[in-house]
Order: C-alpha cells, then sequence, then structure tokens
C-alpha cells in the first residue's frame, strides 16, 4: 500500500500529489521531488536506446530507512511516483508494477476527458478513488 | 404543513423556481430576497403575499425550505386563481394552473436593477428564470454591457437574489415555465434602474434575437436555467437566452422555437417527471438529445470527438471541474468520444446539474450506454440474470453449435460451477480460462460478451447435447427428440431418477469426495439433476444436470462399495433388459442404484426403465447407469447406458471413497457384460456423460463408456460427478471418440476466444499508448 503517489508533468511539477494524510505530508512531498532526480538519471541512461525499448517501470528508485519510493514514467514523459512504507510487508515488485499499471490506466482516462487541459491538476474523482484504494488503509 | 402533492408540471415548475430562488444552493430560501420578489412578480397584494407566507409556514420557520416554497407557490396559484386561500386547498384543488409571475421585460429590466440595489423586489425571476425568447421584445441591448454592471452590481449583494445572479448558480429549470409566461413589459411595476435589470435581460434577449450570439449569451451571463438550456437547444439561441449553449442550435428557425417552447413546457415536465425518476431520460429528452446530437454528428452511429464535444458543454456553462467529472460518467468506453447513448447520458447529466441535481458518483443505471448486441447470443449482461441450469444449459446447446451462444448464456452459471469445470478432466483448463474471462472483464463492455460464454458448464452439456444427438441420430429406437421429450413413462422414471438423485446427490457428494469435484459441484449437479429429473423429458434438464457432474471420475468407491451388490442387480436387471429397451430398465435400475445397494429394486426396475431410458437419453442416465451397471448388455446401443450405469454406481456408493475401486471392479465386471452390449449400442451417440467420464478415468470409464452407450448423456454426466461410474465400461468408443470430438470443439472455441480477447486487450493498451503520445504531442509546447 502507498503512502504518498505523486503525478508528475513532463517539466517536472506536480499534476496530482495524495499522501495518507496522518503522515507529514511535507515530507513526502519532498521525498518525490528529490526522487525526481533519481528518475532523469533513469531516464537518460535508457534514453540513449530507443523508446520503445525503454521500459516504463523504473523500479526501485532509491530506499531510504523509511520507506522506499518507485518511479514509473509514461511515454510522454510523465512520472509517476509511489512511496511504500519499508515496514510494509515489502510489496512485491508485480504488485507495483500493477499499482502503476492501474495509475497509467487511471491517468489515461483522465487525459482522454476532453475537459481535461494537459497540464491542469488531475481533479478528477475517479483517479481520486484509483489512488486511494492504493493508499495504505490504516493510519 | 400538509403534504402537498403536486402534479409532475408543477413539481418541476416549482423545482424550477425553487432552484432560481435557491441562490446559496443551501437548499433554503430567505424570505427575503428572490422569493418575495418572486411573489410579488405574482402580481399579488401584499396581503395576500404575506398570507401565503404566513400559510406555507415560512413565517414560523423563518425561511423557506423546499417545502414551504412549494406550498407558497401553490399558495400563489390558488391566489391568482381566485381561490380563497386554504391549506385544505392546497391538494383539493385540481388543476389548478401554474402559477404565474408576469415578467415583462421592462419589468425585469426594472426588477433586476431593483434586485440590485435592493433585492427585494421584482422580478428578476421574469428575466432571471424563464427566458422566454419568443417573448422578450426584440430588444436589443448592449446586453454584454449591461450585463456586466449588472453582474458586478449583483455581486456585492449576496444576499439578493439578483435574477442575474441566480443564473449563475443553477438556472432555474422552468425558464420555459417562465416563457409561457408572457413577458409583458409591465413596464411600470418597478421603476428600479432599469439598467441593472435590463441588463439580466438582455443577455436573455440577446439570445433571442440574437440566435447566433446564443455563445455570446451565455458568456454575458450566467448559466440560463438548464430547461431553457435544455429546450433551447430546440429553439435555438434565439429564443432562449440558454439555447447559447449551443450555437448550432441557435441556426434553427424561430418557428422552431415556439414550437419548442410549447414542447419545452413538455419537456420540462417530463424533465420535472424525470428528475422524480431520477436520471430518467424521456422521450422527448431523448428526442432532444438526439437532434443536438446530430447538429455534431449527423451519423447516429458515430461518435462526437472529444473536442466538439467539449465545446459542446463547455457552452453550458458549467464549470470545468464538473464537465470533466459529467464525461467521466459518461463516457463509458473510455474512448474519448461519445456515442449517443454516452451524448444523451451526458446531456442528460448536464442537464441536472443545471437544475440543480448533484452529479452522481457513478454513472446511473439509466444512463448507462446500451450494450451493443453481441453477435452471439444476447449480452452478457442479459445472459447474467438468466437462470439456471437447466433452463439455459439446454436450451442453448441444443441450438447452437457448441459455441458461444450457449457459452455466453451459461456463462453465469458456469461461474458457479467453475469448480465442475475443473472437475472435468479435459475441460478444467479451459473452463479456468474461461472464468478467468468472465472476471477479467466487465459485463458492460460489449466486447466482454464475447467472452462470456461461461463453457463450464456448457462442455459437460455441450458435449452432452453432442452426444445426445449422437446418440439421437444413432440410436434407432430413439426418436430424436423422444430422448428430449418426457415421456411420462419416462417421466415416472425421471422421477424415480430424481427420487434416486436426491439421494443420489448425497451420494455424489461422497462420490465427488472421491472425485475431486469439489462439493459445490456436486449440490450444483444434484440440484441440477434434480431439476432435470423433474423436468423430466427436457434433456435439458438432464443436460443441465450433466453438465455439473464433471466427467466421470472413477468414483472408486462409489462403485465398489455397494455397487457390486448393485451390480450384480444390475447385471440381473441389465440381462433381462437388452434391447434397446434395456435403458429404461437400465432407468429404472439406476434410480435403484442410486439407493445405496438397494439392488433389490434394480431388477425390477430396470426391467422398466430400459425401455423409459432410451427414450430419455438425459434422464437415462441414472438408470442407464443402472442398467449399465447392472447389465452393460442391457443398452444395446444405448449410448446413455454407460452414463447411465455409472451414475447407478454412483447412487449405490453414496460414500465411495473407494467408488474409484468399485468402479473399477464393476466397471470389469460390467465390461464383459456390458462390453457385449455396448457393441450393440455403439449406435447411440455415447452420452457425454460417459465419454466425460472415461476422460476423467480413463481405465475405468472407458469400459462403462463402452457399456452404456446409450443412457442419456445426461445422466451420465450427472452420474459423472457423483461418481464417475466406470460403469460405461469401455461401453461406447464411440461415445468416447464423440465426446473427445465434441470436446475438442469446445476447446477450440474457448481458445479462440481466448486470442480474441487477447487480442483487444493488446489494441486496446496501444491505443493507450498511442493516446498518451497524441496528448503529449499536442499539449502546448509552453507548458511551463
Amino acid at each position: 500500500m502507498a503512502v504518498c503517489v505523486a503525478v508528475i508533468a513532463k517539466e517536472n511539477y506536480p499534476l496530482y500529489i495524495r499522501s495518507v494524510p496522518t503522515q507529514n505530508e511535507l515530507k513526502f512531498h519532498y521525498t518525490v521531488h528529490t526522487s525526481l532526480d533519481v528518475v532523469e538519471e533513469k531516464v537518460s541512461a535508457v534514453g540513449k536506446a530507443l523508446p520503445d525499448q525503454r521500459e516504463l517501470y523504473l523500479g526501485l528508485l532509491y530506499p531510504t530507512e523509511d520507506y522506499k519510493v518507485y518511479g514509473y514514467v509514461t511515454n510522454s514523459k510523465v512520472k509517476f511516483v509511489i512511496v511504500v512504507d519499508s515496514s510494509n510487508t515489502s510489496l512485491r515488485d508485480n504488485e507495483i508494477r500493477s499499482m502503476f499499471r492501474k495509475l497509467h490506466s487511471s491517468f489515461t482516462d483522465v487525459m482522454c476527458n476532453p475537459f481535461y487541459n494537459p497540464g491542469d491538476t488531475i481533479q478528477s474523482k475517479s483517479f481520486d478513488s484509483i489512488v486511494s484504494a492504493m493508499m495504505v488503509q490504516s493510519s | 404543513m400538509e403534504s402537498l402533492t403536486l402534479s409532475d408540471v408543477e413539481q418541476k415548475y416549482y423545482s424550477d423556481l425553487f432552484v432560481y430562488c435557491d441562490v446559496d444552493n443551501t437548499k433554503k430560501v430567505a424570505s427575503n430576497g428572490k422569493v418575495l420578489d418572486l411573489f410579488r412578480a405574482a402580481q399579488l397584494s401584499n396581503d395576500v403575499v404575506l398570507q401565503i407566507t404566513e400559510l406555507c409556514g415560512a413565517t414560523r420557520l423563518g425561511h423557506f425550505g423546499r417545502s414551504q416554497f412549494y406550498i407558497a407557490l401553490k399558495l400563489i396559484a390558488l391566489a391568482q386563481s381566485g381561490l380563497p386561500l386554504r391549506v385544505e386547498s392546497l391538494n383539493s384543488v385540481k388543476d389548478l394552473p401554474l402559477p404565474r409571475f408576469v415578467v415583462g421585460k421592462n419589468e425585469q429590466e426594472s426588477r433586476h436593477t431593483a434586485m440590485y440595489p435592493d433585492t427585494e423586489n421584482q422580478g428578476p425571476y421574469s428575466s432571471v428564470i424563464p427566458r422566454p425568447p419568443g417573448r422578450v421584445p426584440a430588444k436589443k441591448l448592449s446586453t454584454h454591457e449591461v450585463i456586466q454592471p449588472c453582474v458586478s452590481a449583483v455581486e456585492p449583494q449576496p444576499d439578493t437574489t439578483s435574477p442575474v445572479v441566480s443564473p449563475h448558480q443553477s438556472p432555474p429549470t422552468s425558464p420555459h415555465a417562465w416563457r409561457k409566461h408572457k413577458r409583458q413589459a409591465s413596464g411600470g411595476a418597478v421603476d428600479r434602474p432599469p439598467a441593472v435589470a435590463g441588463a439580466a435581460w438582455p443577455p436573455f434577449r440577446e439570445a433571442q434575437p440574437g440566435t447566433h450570439s446564443g455563445d455570446g449569451m451565455w458568456a454575458s451571463h450566467s448559466p440560463p436555467p438548464v430547461q431553457e438550456s435544455w429546450v433551447s437547444f430546440t429553439d435555438t439561441p434565439p429564443s432562449s437566452t440558454l439555447p447559447a449553449v449551443h450555437p448550432s442550435s441557435a441556426q434553427e428557425s424561430t418557428t422552431v422555437r415556439t414550437v419548442a417552447s410549447a414542447a419545452t413546457t413538455n419537456e420540462i415536465q417530463r424533465q420535472a417527471s424525470g428528475y422524480e425518476d431520477p436520471w430518467k431520460i424521456t422521450d422527448e429528452q431523448r428526442q432532444y438529445y438526439i437532434n443536438q446530437f446530430k447538429t455534431i454528428q449527423p451519423d447516429l452511429t458515430g461518435f462526437i470527438p472529444g473536442s466538439a464535444a467539449k465545446e459542446f458543454f463547455t457552452k453550458s456553462k458549467l464549470p470545468i471541474l464538473e464537465l470533466s467529472h459529467i464525461w467521466e460518467l459518461s463516457d463509458f468506453d473510455k474512448d474519448g468520444a461519445l456515442t449517443l447513448d454516452e451524448f444523451c447520458a451526458a446531456f442528460h447529466l448536464v442537464v441536472a446539474r443545471k437544475n440543480g441535481y448533484d452529479l452522481p458518483e457513478k454513472l446511473p443505471e439509466s444512463l448507462m450506454p446500451k450494450l451493443i448486441d453481441l453477435d452471439d447470443s444476447a449480452g452478457v449482461p442479459e445472459s447474467a440474470p438468466e437462470v439456471g441450469f437447466s433452463s439455459s444449459p439446454v436450451e442453448v446447446t441444443p441450438n447452437k453449435s457448441p459455441s458461444m451462444p450457449s457459452l455466453n448464456q451459461n456463462w453465469p452459471e458456469l461461474n458457479q460451477s467453475n469448480e465442475q469445470w475443473e472437475t472435468f478432466s479435459e475441460r478444467s483448463s479451459s473452463s479456468q480460462t474461461l472464468t478467468q474471462f468472465d472476471s477479467n472483464i466487465a459485463p458492460a463492455d460489449p466486447d466482454t460478451a464475447i467472452v462470456h460464454p461461461v463453457p463450464i458448464r456448457m462442455t459437460p452439456s455441450k458435449i452432452h447435447m453432442q452426444e445426445m444427438e449422437l446418440k439421437r441420430t444413432a440410436s434407432d429406437h430413439t426418436h430424436p427428440t423422444s430422448p428430449l421429450m418426457a415421456k411420462p413413462p419416462e417421466l415416472s422414471e425421471e422421477k424415480k431418477l430424481a427420487a434416486i438423485k436426491f439421494p443420489g446427490s448425497t451420494v455424489g457428494d461422497g462420490y465427488s469426495s472421491s472425485d475431486s469435484f469439489t462439493s459445490d459441484q456436486e449440490p450444483i449437479s444434484s440440484a441440477v439433476t434434480r431439476q432435470r429429473s423433474h423436468s423430466g423429458t427436457s434433456p435439458e434438464g438432464l443436460k443441465a444436470v450433466a453438465p455439473p457432474p464433471p466427467p466421470p471420475r472413477p468414483h472408486a468407491s462409489h462403485s465398489r462399495s455397494s455397487s457390486l451388490d448393485m451390480n450384480r442387480n444390475f447385471t440381473a436387471v441389465a440381462a433381462g433388459a437388452k434391447s434397446p429397451h434395456g435403458h429404461s430398465p437400465e432407468a429404472t435400475s439406476v434410480p435403484h442404484g442410486h439407493r445405496p445397494v438397494d439392488g433389490d429394486g434394480l431388477p425390477a426396475h430396470s426391467s422398466t426403465s430400459p425401455q423409459q431410458m432410451p427414450e430419455q437419453p438425459n434422464f437415462a442416465d441414472f438408470s442407464q447407469f443402472q442398467v449399465f451397471a447392472v447389465e452393460q448388455p442391457v443398452d444395446d446401443g444405448d449410448t446413455h447406458g454407460p452414463l447411465c450405469s455409472v451414475q447407478v454406481e454412483k447412487g449405490v456408493d453414496a460414500a465411495g471413497a473407494v467408488r474409484a475401486t468399485k468402479n473399477d471392479t464393476q466397471a470389469e465386471e460390467r465390461t464383459p457384460a456390458t462390453v457385449n452390449s455396448a457393441k450393440g449400442s455403439t449406435p447411440l451417440a455415447p452420452p457425454p456423460k460417459p465419454v466425460r467420464r472415461r476422460l476423467k478415468s480413463e481405465d475405468e470409464l472407458r469400459p462403462d463408456v463402452e457399456d452404456h452407450p446409450q443412457k442419456s448423456s445426461v445422466v451420465p454426466g450427472v452420474l459423472a460427478t457423483q461418481a464417475s461410474i466406470p460403469r460405461s465400461i469401455g461401453k461406447d468408443k464411440k461415445a468416447i471418440q464423440a465426446s473427445i470430438r465434441r470436446n475438442k470443439e469446445t476447446n477450440t472455441v474457448l481458445a479462440r476466444l481466448n486470442s480474441e480477447l487477447q487480442q483487444q486487450l493488446k489494441d486496446l493498451l496501444e491505443e493507450r499508448i498511442s493516446l498518451e503520445v497524441q496528448l503529449e504531442q499536442l499539449r502546448p509546447f509552453s507548458h511551463l
């Protein structure tokens, strides 16, 4: 279960960021921000290869003692970052991937909405519900 | 206040007015401000107004709740009709005309102005509410400028429900109703600074004259009442200020408008009723939506691209966020385009929102786009509610090729019998895949329909059907339809079987334990069998039964334990039966057979059953089993035989843990006996069950199957589940082969389905990715 989910636009500003409320949100925001560097690094590393060879799922960006940060980048350079609690029984990689897949598909739905201007913050209720489903239920 | 019953028209009208007055969306209206203005617009004396206020309880409460407001409106109508104001008359007066609120252009203007400055009076209602498109004399005002000041004027007066302001919120839905009222330029009503009022009006009016300027109207004033807009679409911009929403509709002529106005009121009424049944789209509304759809996309079966839809709905002046939410709700297939159904749903939601209804979290059922008819069988949703194993499998199987249609229908049922699927030796994999499809695909998705066919059930039944058919064709004595038809004797036979089945089902449970079938299957199968038996004739019934029982697993236990005796009995019976009629004895014996070791009756029964059995291939299973068990030879050419015998055996060995062994032994025993008969019975298509069973316990079953070629496949199937009795020992090579064939067919069908679905999935994923890429490209470069 994620503790924080963030969607960052191509230009590296957040389109959507949500944390489990009980936590110190600012901390997560900061974490996500710093993780962008890692994302860029990974993307550029693979970027030399052709785009289709580049994997969307970036995997564990960096772990800290408290939590782990996973990244995923779409073909349009929109980044998804998920922060999960380390104490949480380590989620399998597959689970993280599936979370990203869900995020991606939900994000695509948001994009398909003609009323959504790319670059706006994501205010879609369905997207919210999907993210909520992923967030840590407890605490 | 006494409860108030309102007619549809009234309901709608009042709700519009309430929305109009409920500027703050607090669901209650202050007694000053718009309400009073509205009341005054009714051209009633102040005393009357005060009286009304008292009567409706607003005075008591200090504000107008929705009910108070409605009561007040009704009282106004009463007053306007000249009737005395009495609370009792609220409900007693029938056909009370709607309260009229005079709104004249001039008045409006003045009212507006009045409203702004001091709110309390006049009618901005008229101007605000209705925009009687037609009524308004073609006064061209510089709406825009006027409006602006109005608007600004309005702003500072939050409490005044300035008409102009209200539109911002949710425009009263009954603008149309207003429309009806003449907008008399009653001029003198208020001498308020006309400017303000005028401002409000003009926007509306602009709509009228300036059809084209509809858009402008939109921009200039707050969203016109939804109704208006709704109507206005038809009316075209000129008439209703609202229409501005659809500049396209502006093109329509005024005549349309006038007609529309009439229609509008009706529509409004209907809308009102629609609201009462929330989210239901009335015919007029739907027609209106369709017309609007046509203006964007002439082809009714085509799509409206997202951008066009965006423009269209943006005219409704709803906040983008809400429009976005509406889009999310209505774009059912998430393809970025709206079909006619989706468009109607979206439009309906817009109308509702404009009328003050909150958007639902998920799309209401009545707004769901109709699923596209599936190619084969009715859409999944339709099949879903379908009942019954007995009904669907039977009906489906006989007709169609053992494929989708039946599968589809059976899908829901089959879901339950997933285990059954699995139990079938061969089917298990396919069933599992099938089930997966089912779970993955949303029933609503038309594409999913394809997936739905739940072969699980079908396979057994399908095979059964096939076997049945084979049997029918093969068997001479068995009339093709006869097996399916329930003959009286068969019925009795079946009843017996049914009776047996019950115990048999329990036995079956026992069998299942031995059989790898899950207990779920057993109850299901037993239930099915019960159904079958009751239905007697219907091969369907049998078939239904058949599926549940997985292919005969060698219930080792069952056959053996008591079956020994039974077998003996069976053999005895079978021997007696011989002939094509062997089925009946088998049938009868089968029933007996089911009873644990109750073989005494078998012989007697067997004699009768065989006759019945042949006719009832399905039903015959039990008897066949018994017969088979008893006497392989009995079923000559009766493919059911093996099945029956198997079933019988199953019945016999209730507890058959050892069934398998028993079956083996029995099978072996019977094999010799039945082989002979089996040979004879080859012509009959071996009941699918037997075949299946064979699959399960090939070694055992084979002989059994051979033995019981005839018995209805259903029975075998049933028995199979209970205890794949090895009855059909080698009975029907043909049966086995036939069932194998059927299974293969089913497998191919399922595999096809699988591949189709996979393909669809791939396509969708590709689309997603391509869309995202496109979006990225389209996105303004200067995104920072």
